[in-house]
């Protein structure tokens, strides 16, 4: 076991592991032959430039794309692919770039919404409502209501997600994937469109959650400052392929890295 | 200043999830139900019974049953007139089968039948979506109104294609046919819309509402919270037709007394749809809303001419009120697509400050 | 057994007993497959350019048709009857683009798709109003189409071919290759086509959305007004024709929403696959079957290939 980038942090063992994965589109080649792996408790940062397959590669941990060739390891069983929900029945949450919110709900039901694997009262008991039904709804409401006091969200509840500005949407998106109290969380540019103090802000959240939850985090992300001062070990793309992998400081001096940066041809 | 909330403050997650957590609105409730109740069959006319009242529920249920479906799971369909049919004409046999059984147990039976004809046509929904699915439902649509035509078992062989309704009674009364009066018939089925109205509610505020709306919303961000989708819809589908079915044979049993396979055809899918669409999508005050203005709107302006004195034939005020519904409609989507129900929203927040303008 | 000879065999060997009656009955399925063509014609124009799926076609061809008779009716030459016809549909197409679209252009597709069926309803209501809903035979002769038909001897017995339904067959063809060089030639037909990807970007060219509208409206009120007068002349013009629009929808799913060839193919298999599905499979379920069979075809078409023969793939990005 190693000691993280933070005092007290443990990282664990190897909780996911891709070896091999190769995606494509059609004739375009998203991933090619990439391998690397997750390890419990620590932040994992995805980097590169623009177009490399960051998303692509989230997408094909959380199960939305099915690579064509490469093995997914995972909670101890291997997979070829995922379909999105077992993903989620297995632990794995994720927020993304464009922000996917149900925007025809409140906060605190989008929220709820997350809770969805952990209700178990059947359709009939909702009916009635009167007993197990609500007794349920309130427990899972408790765990909710924590969650909106951990993300300072209290104030816009009741407000209809469509309506808040960008930097709080992503809050809550974040909220709901955390009410999912996944072991692994997958978040695809969290500080994208983002001023100076709302990154502070969500550089906290997201420090707390893996510090205090214990919750694996893989993030893409672009800004370089956050990604130094948070993660734990980081893994460059470019054009589908790997091209770095390691701690912070070994990838920032890594020429290839840089060149790839910089745009120099290769 | 009379709708103030202000000093209302829940200590309970349990009072702040209840139906009504606003105290006006739970007195308002109470009023509606008391006069629901007890009001009306004391004071109305049969005419107001037979003619407004009774079409309006039963019409609103139908409402609720296509507003679960397309307003909260997003599922436009155009197969309610189909779906009601199927409840109305397995009532019919239902009835014919077990002639002694209780004709309330009959109607929620046959709901089921219509649930299962639901769920069948909702398999599509697996592959297609939206306009496409729309499509999907006009072909059931199509085909159930084939069905009722065609299999003369469903209507007993009866020369004429039509079911007429046999008396059934109830603790003694006659409850349907010929001479079950007015108000027995709005008991019941005020009871049996109120019931089912506040099943729709619990649903509707719980996990199944939310898995619904979340599938309406965006659902492929709905499967990575581990929401299944097919599941999800063949369940709308399956309420909902369950409520359309009920409808159905609420409307031939305890509304028109007797029905043919025109009841339930396309045009009735469409009247449905736009209760829904003007009373307000994902909204079950909506329903009821919708349902009284469509339905109440041909009947008010067939009288209101005589009301100002004047004589227009009765050919020329159906077709202005197809004219009026069609504007309407427009005028609905331009100004408040939510609907009567969103107006009602709006009336309410102005009642809060009421007379203050802020 | 013999349930599965009656579907599987006995079709085909009554199709080669009587070839003849096939071909008529080919023949009749190809007619009335270029009117929903037409039909699905007018959704295409309408959807291609502005996003909204026009439910009101079906009653547009209703109303044309009424206001030509109406007009021929009340002693207006029929020429200056159509010509006059004409002109109507072009101020529907403005007030359309005045009172519905322009109100609801930032609204979500599904919102225009409903206000369409208040504009149907309405132009019901304003049809019956001013016209009257009992059936109207259409001036066909007067303007000018043939009647009559050509009978070809053939096999053991004959096919009976209306002129008017070749006429109809010209008259589509032409429209249809005319619609296809405005929409591919012209500059107006690249606005359009511009139009149709992204409002927002026609605006930001310059291009005003407000003529655009009204000049697609315009158009595919012209194509119902050809469809309303070409399927009038072959059975009365009544309200029924209505429903009869709504044909055009399993058309559309099966050519595509997108693409004029798409409804003229969808529409000439669709024809075809009804008229051929009801006289021959039709008997074994009692007949009538035309009112649903093309919703089935689609539906199958629907599971396999959702966009249609023509039409674009659907991508959903995350």
């Amino acid at each position: 076991m190693e000691a993280g980038l933070h005092s007290g942090k443990k990282i664990g063992g190897v909780v996911l592991g891709l070896e091999n994965i190769s995606l494509a589109f059609g004739g375009v080649q998203a991933l090619q032959d990439v391998t690397f792996d997750v390890r419990e408790h620590e932040v994992r940062a995805i980097i590169g430039p623009n177009g490399a397959g960051k998303s692509s590669m989230l997408n094909v941990m959380n199960g939305f794309y099915q690579p064509q060739q490469g093995i997914i390891r995972f909670g101890g069983r291997e997979y070829r692919g995922m379909k999105p929900h077992a993903a989620a029945a297995m632990g794995i949450g994720r927020t993304f770039q464009n922000i996917a919110l149900f925007r025809g709900m409140t906060v605190l039901d989008n929220i709820m919404a997350g809770r969805n694997l952990k209700m178990h009262c059947n359709f009939l008991l909702q009916a009635l409502r009167f007993g197990p039904a609500m007794r349920e709804e309130i427990e899972h409401r408790r765990a909710v209501e924590e969650i909106i006091d951990f993300l300072e969200i209290q104030h816009i509840r009741r407000t209809p997600v469509g309506r808040l500005p960008y930097g709080l949407q992503k809050r809550v998106e974040l909220a709901r994937a955390l009410a999912m109290e996944p072991a692994l969380l997958l978040l695809d540019e969290p500080m994208a469109g983002m001023n100076l103090e709302e990154k502070q802000d969500m550089c906290r959240f997201v420090l707390e959650v893996n510090d205090h939850f214990g919750t694996t985090i893989v993030l893409i992300e672009h800004d370089m400052g956050v990604v130094m001062d948070i993660s734990d070990r980081v893994v460059v793309l470019d054009y589908g392929r790997k091209i770095a992998d390691g701690t912070p400081d070994e990838v920032r001096s890594d020429q290839a890295v840089i060149d790839a940066y910089l745009g120099v041809a290769h | 200043m009379l709708y103030r909330e202000v000093g209302q403050y829940k200590t309970s997650y349990a009072a702040d999830q209840a139906l009504l957590p606003i105290l006006q609105d739970r007195i308002g409730i109470v009023v509606i139900l008391l006069i629901a109740f007890v009001g009306v069959p004391l004071t109305a006319s049969d005419f107001t019974l037979n003619s407004v009242l009774i079409p309006i529920l039963v019409f609103s249920l139908a409402a609720t049953g296509l507003n679960l479906l397309t307003g909260y799971t997003g599922l436009l369909s155009l197969g309610t007139g189909g779906f009601m049919g199927v409840g109305a004409y397995a009532c019919y046999k239902l009835t014919t089968y077990f002639p002694q059984v209780n004709i309330i147990v009959l109607i929620l039976s046959s709901g089921f039948f219509a649930a299962a004809v639901g769920i069948a046509f909702g398999l599509p929904s697996l592959r297609i979506k939206g306009f496409y699915l729309a499509v999907a439902t006009l072909a059931a649509q199509f085909f159930l109104s084939w069905c009722f035509i065609r299999i003369p078992w469903l209507y007993n062989y009866n020369i004429s294609a039509s079911i007429e309704v046999p008396t059934k009674t109830l603790f003694g009364l006659a409850v349907t046919g010929p001479t079950a009066t007015s108000v027995t018939r709005y008991l019941i089925v005020l009871t049996i819309v109120a019931v089912l109205t506040l099943i729709a509610a619990n649903l509707v505020r719980g996990r199944t509402g939310r898995t619904w709306m979340a599938v309406r919303d965006m659902d492929l961000a709905a499967e990575l919270i581990g929401i299944r989708l097919y599941q999800t819809k063949l369940l709308s589908f399956a309420v909902s037709s369950f409520y359309c079915g009920v409808a159905g044979a609420m409307l031939v049993f305890l509304y028109l007394g007797n029905a043919e396979p025109s009841s339930f055809d396309i045009n009735q899918s469409f009247l449905i749809l736009f209760m829904v669409i003007i009373g307000g999508l994902g909204s079950l005050l909506g329903s009821f809303l919708g349902a009284a203005l469509i339905w109440g709107l041909p009947i008010l302006l067939r009288h209101a001419p005589a009301f100002f004195g004047l004589s227009i034939e009765s050919a020329k005020v159906d077709q202005s009120t197809f004219m009026i519904l069609g504007v309407l409609i427009i005028f609905f989507l331009v100004v408040e697509p939510q609907g009567l129900a969103r107006l009602w929203q709006i009336g309410k927040q102005k009642l809060r400050m009421w007379p203050f303008p802020y | 057994m013999h349930l599965l000879y009656e579907i599987f065999i006995d079709p085909f060997v009554q199709m080669g007993a009587a070839p003849d009656l096939l071909v008529q009955t080919l023949w009749d399925g190809l007619v009335s497959g270029v009117l929903y063509a037409l039909i699905a014609l007018g959704f295409v124009l309408i959807f291609k350019a502005s996003g909204v799926f026009n439910f009101a076609q079906g009653i547009m061809v209703v109303f044309a048709a009424l206001t030509l008779v109406g007009l021929y009716q009340h002693g207006v030459p029929a020429y200056v009857a159509l010509a006059l016809t004409i002109v109507v549909m072009l101020v529907l197409a403005v007030g359309v683009e005045r009172l519905i679209l322009r109100p609801l252009v930032d609204q979500p597709e599904i919102i225009l798709f409903m206000a369409t069926f208040g504009l149907t309803y309405f132009l019901i209501g304003l049809g019956e109003l001013i016209f009257g809903g009992d059936p109207k035979v259409m001036i066909a002769s007067q303007l000018g189409l043939p009647s009559g038909s050509y009978r070809i001897t053939m096999a053991h017995g004959y096919v009976q071919l209306q002129k008017i339904d070749i006429a109809a067959a010209i008259i589509a063809s032409l429209m249809v290759a005319g619609l296809g060089i405005l929409f591919n030639r012209t500059r107006i037909g690249r606005a359009l086509r511009a139009v149709a990807d992204s409002h927002r970007a026609a605006l930001s060219v310059g291009i005003s959305l407000e003529q655009i509208w009204v000049i697609v409206w315009f158009a595919a009120g012209v194509v119902a007004l050809a469809t309303g007068i070409m399927w009038g002349a072959r059975s009365d013009v009544s309200f029924a024709l209505e429903i009869i629009a709504l044909k055009a929808l399993p058309v559309l799913i099966l050519g595509g929403l997108t693409s004029i060839p798409g409804a003229i193919v969808g529409g000439l298999i669709i024809g075809v696959g009804e008229k051929i599905g009801d006289f021959y499979w039709g008997p074994l379920v009692g007949g009538g079957i035309e009112s649903w069979f093309a919703y089935v075809i689609a539906l199958v078409f629907l599971l396999f290939r959702p966009q249609g023969l023509f039409g674009e793939r659907i991508i959903e990005r995350l």
